[in-house]
């Protein structure tokens, strides 16, 4: 018990790693607050280039969003990470971790659009074009409002993911939560500032898998 | 043209490490394999468990899901490798990997099937129960038969998502795929071998992702 406590929850060890902490928490905010519209914009791209009247279009995003499902994101990170300076293409850390986030979360925020738009009954569609609305205004103000509302918990459910997901950036060396964790771990040769940062997660993310399992539920016990 | 096939598709460099990149292939399909095993089996152990509805048990199945669909699971085998052995229990990274993505899997799992239970009406139960079916034989015959089909696509989803976190083991030093492109880019200093493994994670996971794709079409609701 009393080993425990030193290791893993010892409050000296805890008082010195918190700036670095804090700081570490700061960067993944800041890579959520950047990462998840850009994977939102490009999965809106995405669903609607789905829909465009060129087969071969089509099939291109199916290729897309295939390809970047079937890629482990850590693959893709340390691919761009460590590949294209090869090309001369030398990103810094937080660009290749919003490209690699760009590419693979915008397939799954692609195929969610995309289910929520065909749920969308076929005379909404009609309604809309008859009443001389634009396609894009046809889009924005009566298909995606309904869509959106109709996928609402996989939406969330999948920025929880992403937000997850961020902690795979440590990999490459960019100072988010997880790194700074590792690096005050390495450096106090003590395991409790990992389990501060699985704190952190958790206080964090809490409410949000809260709420995600109600809309589940309630989603559910509509059928 | 000719410097990009130089750098990424280098023949001679290919050849030299294709043997460990199949290596790495098998451990990968054989932590996969071992993930989704004991991932879905305790998953639906819990559900089940859940359903006789004991209020103390119930809560800690609860507190136990939400903790693991919040904590990243790239934190989680972290603190399995790196944090544990600080208080002497001690794993090798393919276990720690094993260990922490069964455990989230098991998190996902149950809440799917749980919410699968609950979706299944009321009425099912009582009329199970009524025509002398003991609690055991009205869940094996007549509510789990009907909440695997409502299940299985959101758990095919959430089955292939996770398997494929298993190139986080890279970072434990797990000798699969991941693991083995890497070691081979630093030796030969070109990234060639990142993209044998990359080509490797598209052979075996781009049919489980169309697998996905006809489990959804195929177990689709039909409105």
């Amino acid at each position: 018990m009393d080993s425990l406590l030193v290791n893993f929850f010892n409050l000296g060890i805890l008082q010195q790693a918190w700036p670095y902490l804090l700081k570490g928490l700061g960067m993944t905010v800041l890579l959520c607050v950047v990462v998840i519209p850009l994977g939102v914009a490009g999965g809106l791209a995405v669903a609607i280039a789905s829909r465009a009247p060129a087969r071969w279009m089509r099939w291109a995003v199916i290729a897309y969003v295939d390809f970047f499902r079937a890629f482990p994101p850590l693959v893709l990170l340390m691919f761009i990470a460590f590949g294209l300076p090869f090309l001369g293409l030398d990103l810094p850390a937080f660009a290749a971790v919003a490209l690699a986030f760009l590419l693979n979360t915008s397939s799954y925020y692609g195929e969610i659009f995309r289910a929520g738009i065909e749920s969308i009954p076929r005379g909404q569609f009609e309604a809309a074009r008859s009443l001389g609305l634009s396609a894009t205004q046809y889009m924005t103000r009566v298909i995606l409002p309904q869509a959106v509302k109709n996928v609402l918990p996989d939406l969330i459910g999948n920025t929880l993911e992403v937000v997850k997901l961020t902690s795979i950036a440590s990999v490459v060396a960019l100072p988010e939560l997880l790194y700074a964790a590792r690096q005050a771990q390495a450096v106090t040769y003590n395991a409790t500032p990992i389990i501060a940062a699985g704190i952190i997660y958790l206080v964090c993310l809490w409410p949000l898998v809260r709420l995600l399992s109600r809309f589940e539920h309630k989603q559910l016990a509509m059928r | 043209m000719s410097k990009f096939a130089e750098t990424f598709l280098n023949w001679q460099v290919m050849a030299q490490y294709l043997p460990k990149i199949v290596e790495g292939f098998f451990v990968t399909i054989q932590l996969a394999l071992a993930v989704v095993v004991t991932g879905i089996a305790c998953g639906l152990l819990l559900a089940v468990v859940r359903a006789a509805r004991v209020r103390v048990v119930n809560f800690f199945i609860i507190v136990f899901v939400d903790a693991f669909r919040a904590l990243p699971p790239l934190v989680v085998i972290i603190l399995f490798y790196f944090a544990l052995p600080t208080v002497g229990i001690r794993m090798s990274g393919f276990v720690a990997t094993w260990l922490a993505l069964s455990l989230v899997l098991t998190a996902y799992a149950e809440e799917i099937f749980w919410a699968g239970l609950l979706a299944v009406p009321k009425g099912q139960w009582e009329a199970a129960r009524a025509i002398g079916l003991e609690f055991f034989q009205a869940l094996r015959f007549v509510v789990l038969p009907q909440a695997v089909r409502i299940t299985i696509p959101p758990l095919t989803n959430r089955t292939i998502a996770i398997t494929k976190n298993t190139a986080l083991g890279a970072v434990v030093a797990v000798g699969e795929i991941l693991y083995q492109a890497q070691g081979a880019y630093s030796f030969s200093y070109n990234p060639s071998p990142l993209t044998l493994g990359a080509a490797a994670y598209l052979i075996l996971f781009l049919p489980v992702v169309w697998f996905g794709r006809w489990v959804e079409t195929r177990f689709a609701w039909k409105r």
